[in-house]
């Protein structure tokens, strides 16, 4: 059976580009990149070229570009060590966060810290001015997310800069699913720091990078090394920054025209199931929203077995963030925008990429309807 | 659907791997679930002190995810975690906490197998194209042509017959179900494993009740009110008396006493002493000498028929009324309705509990069974 995927918010398949890339420090460029010698300094070359390509598909300088393990170490990085560097004070971020944020923000919030979640409508987007309101004299970080992963809602950034600017607080954006689905140009934005992640942009998982503008304070979460300017010490995984490097160069590239093809389809697949298929909906606004995504429920059916369902057809879709032994609780991002429990467990995230076909699309949207008419014929109980 | 998939219920255990992997190699088309009934994050204070760390080499654990998933992977067979945590709390967990402490004696498992394995498991075998399920059970299910129903037997290994824990099966559900092992013994079922070089055939046996650490219920009561913030806390000091009305001492609290029980009682007496009784509404203990024990009838409520369709006259049948007891001869009369039945023993029989499952065999025959009233 041909196994077609509809998951790219959880990972990306990584590019033949990428992959050349990565093959080529997998092989003859093997040194360390802070070895003196020779084989040392063709990986720094490799490494410098692949901040160079990621510096300029965000509009940030080569040396404000952090290579870190992934996109969750870059948040933590940003969240951590800003607060850190300050040891006490207020920390404002909004309630459909991803973990890799909420989690140190609650980890900061034991350590003393006062933390403030921005709440959002229906829409699933945060309004400026309550980000203006929860500002205190004591605020040190402000932390936003760039797109949502699971509604795919784009965050008015620029907005909320402004205000973080002219109150002196620093702002950080998970830019983890914006990156390369929506311009991200981190000047224009006016953010501070931005955490995004290779393998979501067609790259491998393991490599990351949290842009810090320049002059911006940070306290150093690990220990033990230079490398990174010291933010990240460890020996550098050249293979990774490298396929990164490569990935961002072609998402500069494809990125308009894919954007485009990609929404069509989604909208192609959102039309025939909301046509087709009684009691179902889009779950937050489906303006503004990145390219790929589409969150739709359907009412009476149980996601986890609607999952499954589909995989056994074929189609590798999810009920929301990618997790290994099945989520206890429904999605804390639907259950922000306004949805029942029942109906947050009756949802379906769909995102598309770069590999994915009007053809695919149409099987899926049968698939779909096969599927979602069995399970509530035989009514499996949610 | 010819080819339709069968569902396996895989623990991760030795038994449900054997199952999967036995079907797969006779041709069938198998789909490996593992349901997620508990978070064994919860409660962290119950594993202070226990052998495994927490969320390790217990049900549910990470570890048996992950022995399950490798299975399915050596065998080739697509692999689901399924989560029930939410069913699971309130058909099984919450009515084994409540029953306890109404001084009843509850058995997890035969809700379990009632509402989760045998009923929810069902829907998302259903939910993959499967029509039939199979488990690790022993036991046997085969159909009777003249009577148009589905039996349940006992399993070959009556070390390992598990049929006390499945009187609740009802017929629809007999009919999609398969116990592969039901005609093998845990040593030929370990064999099997091994030869088909099964990454679980050294793995040990499963405790008890698989969300009760070190089988502490007690412990685990306390726990769960507490982090549920119950209304009522669990049940206080009372009274060690005997069926005459004389006190003998005092206990902490009737939940962590059951009928037949001597542990616990800390009076010091000419012959040994057993709970014969225990009362939450006066947080009485009723305590006797082993004939105080001893009972002849008793009644069996919500009776669940599986090989006959009930008693209109009194029928014969052995009688198990707990998992470890050898069924006794005894009579089965009707008593108000096809659900209630009344057992009476040819000989009285031990520590009749309330809450525990009353069985009835006629040998290897399941007839039926129910909750002891």
């Amino acid at each position: 059976m041909e196994h077609v995927y509809f998951d790219h918010n959880a990972t990306t398949p990584v590019a033949p580009e990428a992959r050349d890339a990565a093959a080529v420090c997998l092989g003859q460029v093997y040194g360390n990149a802070s070895s003196i010698h020779h084989f040392g300094q063709a990986a720094k070359q490799k490494l410098e070229a692949a901040r160079r390509q990621i510096a300029a598909l965000i509009h940030a300088g080569p040396s404000e570009i952090v290579f870190t393990g992934g996109g969750t170490e870059a948040d933590n990085m940003a969240v951590l060590g800003v607060a850190r560097a300050t040891g006490k004070g207020h920390i404002i971020t909004s309630t459909i966060e991803h973990p890799a944020v909420l989690g140190p923000c609650a980890q900061l919030e034991r350590e003393g810290f006062a933390v403030t979640r921005v709440r959002v409508g229906a829409s699933g987007v945060v309004n400026p001015d309550d980000v203006r309101a929860a500002l205190r004299p004591e605020t040190v970080l402000v932390s936003v997310m760039h797109a949502n992963n699971e509604i795919g809602t784009v965050q008015p950034i620029a907005e909320i800069a402004r205000i973080t600017r002219e109150a002196g607080v620093p702002l950080h954006v998970d830019g983890v699913q914006a990156l390369g689905k929506i311009p991200v140009d981190v000047d224009a934005l006016g953010v501070d720091l931005y955490s995004v992640s290779a393998h979501k942009l067609y790259a491998p998982k393991g490599v990351g990078v949290l842009y810090i503008r320049k002059g911006t304070r940070l306290a150093p979460t690990d220990f033990g090394g230079h490398h990174e300017r010291g933010h990240r010490p460890g020996t550098e995984n050249v293979p990774g920054a490298a396929a990164f490097g490569a990935a961002a160069e072609l998402a500069a590239n494809t990125m308009f025209v894919e954007s485009e093809r990609q929404a069509a389809l989604r909208d192609r697949l959102e039309k025939a199931v909301l046509n087709r298929i009684s009691g179902t909906g889009v779950n937050g606004s489906c303006w503004n929203r990145t390219p790929n995504t589409s969150n739709i429920y359907f009412d009476g059916v149980d996601g986890e077995a609607l999952v499954i369902a589909l995989d056994l057809r074929g189609f590798a879709v999810s009920t929301g963030a990618a997790c290994s032994s099945g989520a206890v609780t429904p999605s804390h991002v639907l259950t922000a925008i306004g949805l029942s429990d029942d109906r947050a467990r009756a949802s379906m995230r769909f995102s598309l990429g770069r590999l994915n076909t009007a053809a695919q699309v149409d099987a899926l949207a049968d698939a779909l309807e096969a599927s979602v008419a069995h399970l509530r014929r035989i009514s499996v109980h949610a | 659907m010819p080819d339709a998939p069968i569902a396996v219920a895989m623990s991760g255990g030795v038994d449900s791997s054997t199952v999967a992997a036995l079907l797969v190699r006779q041709g069938h088309r198998v789909v490996g679930m593992t349901m997620q009934l508990w978070n064994q994050r919860r409660l962290p204070e119950l594993w202070a002190g226990a052998e495994a760390p927490v969320g390790h080499g217990r049900c549910c654990s990470l570890d048996d995810v992950y022995d399950a998933r490798r299975v399915a992977e050596q065998i080739g067979i697509p692999y689901y975690v399924v989560n029930f945590e939410q069913q699971f709390e309130q058909h099984v967990v919450k009515p084994f906490v409540e029953e306890y402490l109404a001084g009843r004696t509850p058995v997890p498992c035969t809700l379990c197998n009632n509402y989760i394995k045998f009923d929810r498991f069902l829907d998302m075998a259903d939910a993959a194209g499967a029509r039939q399920i199979a488990t690790g059970h022993y036991a046997r299910i085969r159909y009777d042509e003249p009577s148009g129903r589905y039996q349940l037997l006992r399993g070959k290994d009556p070390a390992k017959d598990q049929t006390y824990f499945l009187f609740g099966l009802t017929q629809p559900q007999l009919a999609r179900t398969l116990f592969p092992l039901g005609e093998l013994t845990k040593p030929e079922v370990r064999e099997l494993a091994r030869s088909m070089g099964l990454a679980v055939a050294a793995k040990s046996d499963s405790q008890e009740i698989c969300f009760v650490p070190n089988g502490d219920y007690a412990a685990f009561l306390h726990a769960y009110l507490q982090e549920n913030d119950a209304a009522a806390p669990p049940p206080g000091p009372g009274p060690i008396v005997t069926a005459d009305g004389r006190t003998l001492g005092e206990h902490n609290g009737v939940h962590r006493f059951t009928v037949g029980q001597r542990k616990g009682l800390r009076i010091a007496a000419a012959e040994p002493l057993y709970v014969i009784a225990t009362d939450p509404k006066t947080q009485r203990v009723v305590v006797g000498g082993n004939g105080d024990l001893l009972r002849r009838g008793f009644f069996v409520k919500d009776v669940n028929w599986i090989s006959i369709a009930g008693v209109s006259a009194p029928v014969r049948a052995q009688v198990k009324i707990r998992n470890k007891h050898a069924a006794a001869p005894a009579t089965l009369h009707a008593a108000g309705g096809a659900a209630r039945v009344e057992v009476i023993f040819d000989e009285p029989q031990r520590a009749v509990t309330p809450g525990q499952g009353a069985v009835f065999h006629d040998g290897d025959l399941v007839l039926g069974g129910g909750w002891i009233e």
